[in-house]
């Protein structure tokens, strides 16, 4: 395991009781004392996830804004501060990735990308910055980062950042803990109220040990899993890559046709809308004990209809998975899952499975 | 109920309660501490025949589904009903309540291929 990466915030999992696996090149926890106490602890109180491993990169210069309209598909808002989901499409309509981008300054935008895909992404943003007046700078070695989620995350928060609850969702804005800057955001991938913290790899170990003692349970990749499927949350990667587009991913909703500026393989979306898809990303419950699991198939009459993506185990719902099946499979259509040769009826719902989602 | 000192063990940690030619089988500490959460556990077959070293029984974490192994050849005459109804139990007490079936050992000899509680111990 000698030449895996570590997060800044290494040391402080492993003291804390992770144990550690190899996410796509880090060294990251999979659990701590148990996925379903972790699961636990962010839908009712508060959970600490090292996420550091994401990456950060920032568009600098007269066209930031342009080129940040022109590369994803959502519609950004010319506000200080203010920012949207959004995906990153290659010239086919293909997802690459998706990011959280936020209007830092008329000349800065600030990209928040997955970390198996930032060097991708960073390559792509440069071969599209040509033709603008910009700066294309991967930073991602400059921040160490943790997600703090749950219906108490805020609550106590506001212990260091006293108007914490004031940053709006989706929105970004530079305050200071233990008197260095960091960067706040009202976003998260648990489906849970919190925020998302960057800054330098010493304040953020600070943070991490300041929250441990303050309330916050440590969590890792396994209850984040199960977490961000619960809420309907696609995994860059896994439920969505190029060989699917927006719609196909029933992410209809980030791409904004009617917005001014042109944007990567808005043309073929367009078409694509038009037309429509034949497969989309769908949630299954299934209906009897069992797990299913990614790669599972999806019968209907005896016949494979799709096949699964993602599939775990819920504390909350039991059986949850989603996969690519029929657009027109009917709400509430019974299908079997196959797993390891047994078949289990399973039932199509409509995501988020976790309807408190924020 | 199994106390580890008297039980033997498999390579692959399952854990055997040998008393009148029935094996009573269920997973070491060790194991379900690795495993974790467990959240599922897919029991043989009564009447089913295994075989020593061969996978009879599936138990899912969150994360994975892990191979049981049946630690001697013969034939499912019990399962542990409680365990596929309440599988945390397994975790909670693997060497008592989280049994998980009973096996009437067909070739007695396969018993001595089972390692003690102080061999097992020592590959761990």
């Amino acid at each position: 395991m000698s030449d895996l990466k570590k997060t800044p915030l290494y040391d402080a999992c492993l003291k804390a009781g992770g144990r550690m696996v190899d996410f796509h090149g880090w060294l990251l926890p999979v659990q701590y004392e148990s996925i379903i106490a972790e699961h636990k602890a962010v839908r009712n109180e508060a959970g600490l996830f090292d996420v550091s491993h994401m990456g950060q990169i920032i568009f600098k210069g007269p066209d930031a804004f342009k080129l940040l309209q022109n590369v994803a598909t959502n519609n950004f808002k010319k506000e200080i501060g203010a920012g949207a989901y959004a995906h990153i499409l290659d010239d086919n309509g293909g997802i690459i990735d998706d990011i959280i981008a936020f209007y830092l300054a008329p000349d800065e935008m600030f990209l928040v990308v997955n970390s198996a895909t930032r060097y991708k992404d960073y390559n792509w943003f440069v071969k599209k910055s040509a033709a603008y007046n910009v700066e294309v700078k991967d930073v991602s070695d400059d921040y160490a980062m943790l997600a703090l989620q749950g219906p108490k995350a805020l609550d106590i928060l506001e212990k260091l950042v006293p108007n914490i609850k004031e940053i709006a969702r989706f929105h970004i804005k530079q305050d200071k803990i233990f008197g260095k800057n960091v960067y706040i955001t009202r976003t998260g991938y648990t489906g849970e109220d919190g925020v998302e913290i960057m800054g330098d790899a010493q304040t953020i170990n600070e943070l991490f040990a300041w929250s441990i003692t303050n309330g916050f349970t440590p969590c890792g990749l396994g209850a984040r899993d199960v977490l961000r499927l619960e809420a309907g949350y696609l995994l860059s990667g896994s439920d969505m890559d190029e060989t699917r587009n927006p719609y196909e991913a029933s992410c209809g909703w980030v791409v904004k046709l009617k917005k001014e500026e042109d944007f990567t393989a808005k043309a073929k979306m367009a078409a694509v809308k038009e037309a429509g898809v034949k497969e989309k990303w769908t949630g299954f419950l299934l209906q009897t004990a069992g797990v299913a699991r990614e790669g599972c198939l999806i019968y209907k009459y005896g016949k494979q209809i799709g096949k699964l993506t993602s599939a775990t185990y819920s504390p909350l719902f039991k059986g949850i998975c989603a996969g690519y099946a029929p657009a027109d499979l009917e709400e509430g259509a019974l299908v079997e899952i196959e797993v390891r040769g047994r078949k289990i009826p399973a039932k199509k719902v409509k995501m988020p499975f976790y309807k408190n989602k924020v | 109920m199994y106390n580890q000192e008297n039980c033997k063990f498999s390579s692959t940690h399952e854990w055997a309660y040998i008393e009148n030619g029935v094996a009573t089988v269920g997973i070491s500490d060790h194991a379900q501490h690795e495993i974790s959460d467990i959240v599922f556990v897919e029991l043989p077959k009564i009447g089913a025949k295994v075989e020593q070293g061969k996978s009879c029984c599936v138990i899912e974490s969150v994360k994975s589904a892990s191979d049981i192994y049946a630690p001697v050849s013969g034939e499912i005459i019990e399962v542990n009903q409680a365990a596929a109804d309440n599988p945390s139990i397994v975790n909670q007490a693997p060497h008592g309540d989280g049994w998980l079936f009973k096996i009437k050992i067909s070739n007695p000899d396969e018993v001595k291929k089972l390692l003690s509680f102080e061999e097992y111990k020592a590959t761990l």
